[in-house]
C-alpha cells in the first residue's frame, strides 16, 4: 500500500503541496497529467531520491519520509531507465540480491524465473548498450522486481516504445501484476495505458492531485 | 496564369572556392606544430648517441632517473587516490562552499611554480606557539620531510592533484548520476553506488587522471628546488638535473636528459591517445 498526506515538494522552479494519495496493497494506479507538472518528482519522492519538505509518505503502513531510498523496499523504473553500463542484462537481475547478500543458488533461480516471465532468455549474457528499447524497457522491469518490492513504480515506461512493442509491454505489465500482485504506481499521459491497466486513476492538475 | 512572385530571374554563378580558408586555417596551425618540431630536432640533432649513452651512465643521473620514475608514480597515485573522492563530490553535490573548495582546487595550477615551493617551505617552518610541522615530524615521527625525497614527492603531488582533480570531476560529469540513483532505490547506500556503479565506469578517467598527474609530476622544477633543494644523488630528479648539468656547463648532459625526458612525455602521451579518454582529442 501506498499512502502520501499532504506532502509538499519544493524542486527548483515549482512547488507542489497538499498531496495526497491511497493505492491499496495489491492495486494498480495510474497517475495521469501533462508533462512538467511533477508526476515524476512525486515517484522520486516516494522511492526517497527527494525530500519532501512536509507530509508524510507511508508504504504498508510504514512511515518511510525520511528513509534512506535502498532501505525503503521500493521498485523504480525510471523514464530514462538508466541501465548500469558495465552490467550484463544477468547482472542488472542480480544485483539488488547481491546487495542483500541473498544465496547464489536462490539468485539464480530468481534471474531464470524473471527472465522467463519477461522474455529476455537470450538476452541474459548481453551487456546493455546493445538492447533495442523494449529489452532495455524488459531489463528495467526485471531489475525493479527482482527483490520482490512491496511497491513498484512506473515512469512512462511505454512512451518511448513503437506501437507493437507497446501492446506487448501492455500484456507483459497484466502479467506482472497478476502473477505478482505487487502495488504498482505508473505515470503516463496515455488514456489508452490507463484503460487496460489502471485499477485507480489519479490525475495531477494544477498542482492538485485527484482521484477520477 | 500569372507569373509566380518568386519567380527565379536569371542566376548569375559565381564559383567560390575554400582553399583560402584551409591556407590561413592551416598556415597559421602549421607555425605551432613547426615550433614543436624544430625545438625537437634541435635537441636530437645537438647530442650524438654517444653522448646521450655517457650522460645516462652517469650513477647521479641514473639515481636522478631513479628517483624520478618512484617519486612521480607516488605523486601520482597519491593524486588519484584524492582525486577520486573529490572530483565525485564536486561533480554530483551542490554543498555549501562549494564554489571555494572549486577554486581552491585550481590554486596549484595558477600559482607560480616557486611560490608553490615557498609557501610549503613556510608551512613546514612555521612557528606555531614555539610547535613547528618539520621539527615534530623530524623529531617525533622521525619522518623529515625539507630537502628530503619525501619534499619532492609532496612538491609534486600538489600540482600534480590539482590535475587529476579536474580530471575525474570531468569523468564524473560525463557518467549519468541517475543509474547511481537507482542504484539507491535497490537497496544501495550512496557509497555502495559510488562503488559499484560509478567507480566501474570511470576507470578510464582514473588511469587518465594518474597519466596527467606523472606527466605534470615529471615536468615539475620550481617548487622541488625550493622545498626539496637539489642535492645530488638525494634529492635531484631528472628536471633539477637539466639544471644542475646546465650550470655546470655541461650542455651535452642537459641536452640528453632533456631528450629522456622528451621520451618519456611521449609515452605517456601515447598512453592517453590508446586509451582514447577525449581528454587529449
Amino acid at each position: 500500500m501506498i499512502e502520501l498526506d499532504n506532502v509538499a515538494i519544493h524542486a527548483g522552479e515549482f512547488s507542489l503541496s497538499g498531496i495526497s494519495m491511497q493505492v491499496p496493497r495489491g492495486h494498480y494506479a495510474v497517475l495521469m497529467g501533462r508533462t512538467g507538472r511533477g508526476k515524476t518528482t512525486i515517484l522520486e519522492s516516494i522511492c526517497g531520491l527527494r525530500k519532501v519538505s512536509s507530509g508524510r509518505i507511508l508504504i504498508d503502513g510504514v512511515d518511510v519520509t525520511t528513509w534512506l531510498p535502498g532501505d525503503r523496499q521500493i521498485g523504480y523504473v525510471p523514464q530514462d531507465l538508466a541501465l548500469f553500463p558495465t552490467l550484463t542484462v544477468a547482472q542488472h537481475l542480480a544485483f539488488a540480491l547481491r546487495l542483500r547478500k541473498r544465496p547464489q543458488s536462490e539468485i539464480d533461480d530468481r534471474i531464470a524465473q524473471l527472465a522467463g516471465v519477461l522474455g529476455i532468455k537470450a538476452l541474459l549474457g548481453r551487456s546493455v548498450d546493445a538492447l533495442s528499447g523494449g529489452e532495455s524497457q524488459r531489463v528495467a522491469l526485471g531489475r525493479a522486481l527482482s527483490f520482490r518490492p512491496a511497491v513498484l513504480l512506473l515512469d512512462e515506461p511505454l512512451s518511448a516504445l513503437d506501437e507493437s512493442t507497446r501492446a506487448e509491454m501492455h500484456a507483459l505489465l497484466k502479467r506482472v501484476k497478476e502473477s505478482t500482485g505487487v502495488t504498482t504506481l505508473h505515470v503516463t499521459h496515455s488514456n489508452e495505458e490507463a484503460e487496460v491497466l489502471a485499477d485507480q486513476r489519479f490525475e495531477l492538475h494544477e498542482g492538485v492531485l485527484r482521484e477520477v | 496564369m500569372s507569373e509566380p512572385v518568386d519567380s527565379p530571374s536569371s542566376p548569375t554563378f559565381r564559383r567560390r572556392s575554400d582553399t583560402p580558408f584551409f591556407l590561413v586555417m592551416g598556415g597559421i596551425s602549421a607555425c605551432f606544430i613547426v615550433l614543436i618540431l624544430l625545438l625537437l630536432a634541435a635537441d636530437v640533432v645537438f647530442t650524438s648517441p654517444s653522448d646521450f649513452i655517457d650522460a645516462l651512465r652517469k650513477p647521479e643521473i641514473q639515481a636522478a632517473f631513479r628517483l624520478t620514475i618512484l617519486s612521480c608514480s607516488a605523486a601520482a597515485v597519491l593524486s588519484l587516490w584524492v582525486a577520486t573522492p573529490l572530483g565525485y563530490l564536486l561533480s554530483r553535490y551542490r554543498f555549501p562552499g562549494r564554489w571555494l573548495v572549486d577554486t581552491l582546487v585550481d590554486i596549484p595550477i595558477v600559482l607560480p611554480p616557486l611560490v608553490l615551493g615557498l609557501s610549503l617551505l613556510i608551512l613546514f617552518h612555521l612557528p606555531i606557539f614555539g610547535w613547528e610541522l618539520e621539527a615534530w615530524l623530524r623529531d617525533s615521527v622521525g619522518f623529515p620531510v625539507t630537502y628530503q625525497w619525501p619534499a619532492v614527492v609532496l612538491a609534486q603531488f600538489s600540482v600534480a592533484c590539482a590535475f587529476a582533480v579536474r580530471t575525474m570531476r570531468v569523468t564524473f560529469d560525463q557518467i549519468d548520476p541517475r543509474a547511481e540513483d537507482v542504484a539507491r532505490t535497490l537497496g544501495c547506500t550512496r557509497g555502495q553506488a559510488f562503488m559499484q556503479i560509478a567507480l566501474p565506469q570511470a576507470w578510464r578517467g582514473m588511469i587518465a587522471a594518474t597519466t596527467i598527474a606523472w606527466a605534470r609530476a615529471l615536468g615539475e622544477f620550481g617548487p622541488i628546488l625550493v622545498f626539496a633543494g637539489a642535492t645530488r644523488m638525494r634529492t635531484e630528479v631528472l628536471s633539477t638535473t637539466v639544471f644542475l648539468e646546465l650550470s655546470i656547463g655541461q650542455l651535452n648532459a642537459a641536452v640528453a636528459v632533456s631528450l629522456l625526458m622528451v621520451a618519456m612525455a611521449v609515452v605517456v602521451l601515447l598512453i592517453l591517445r590508446v586509451l582514447g579518454t577525449g581528454l587529449n582529442a
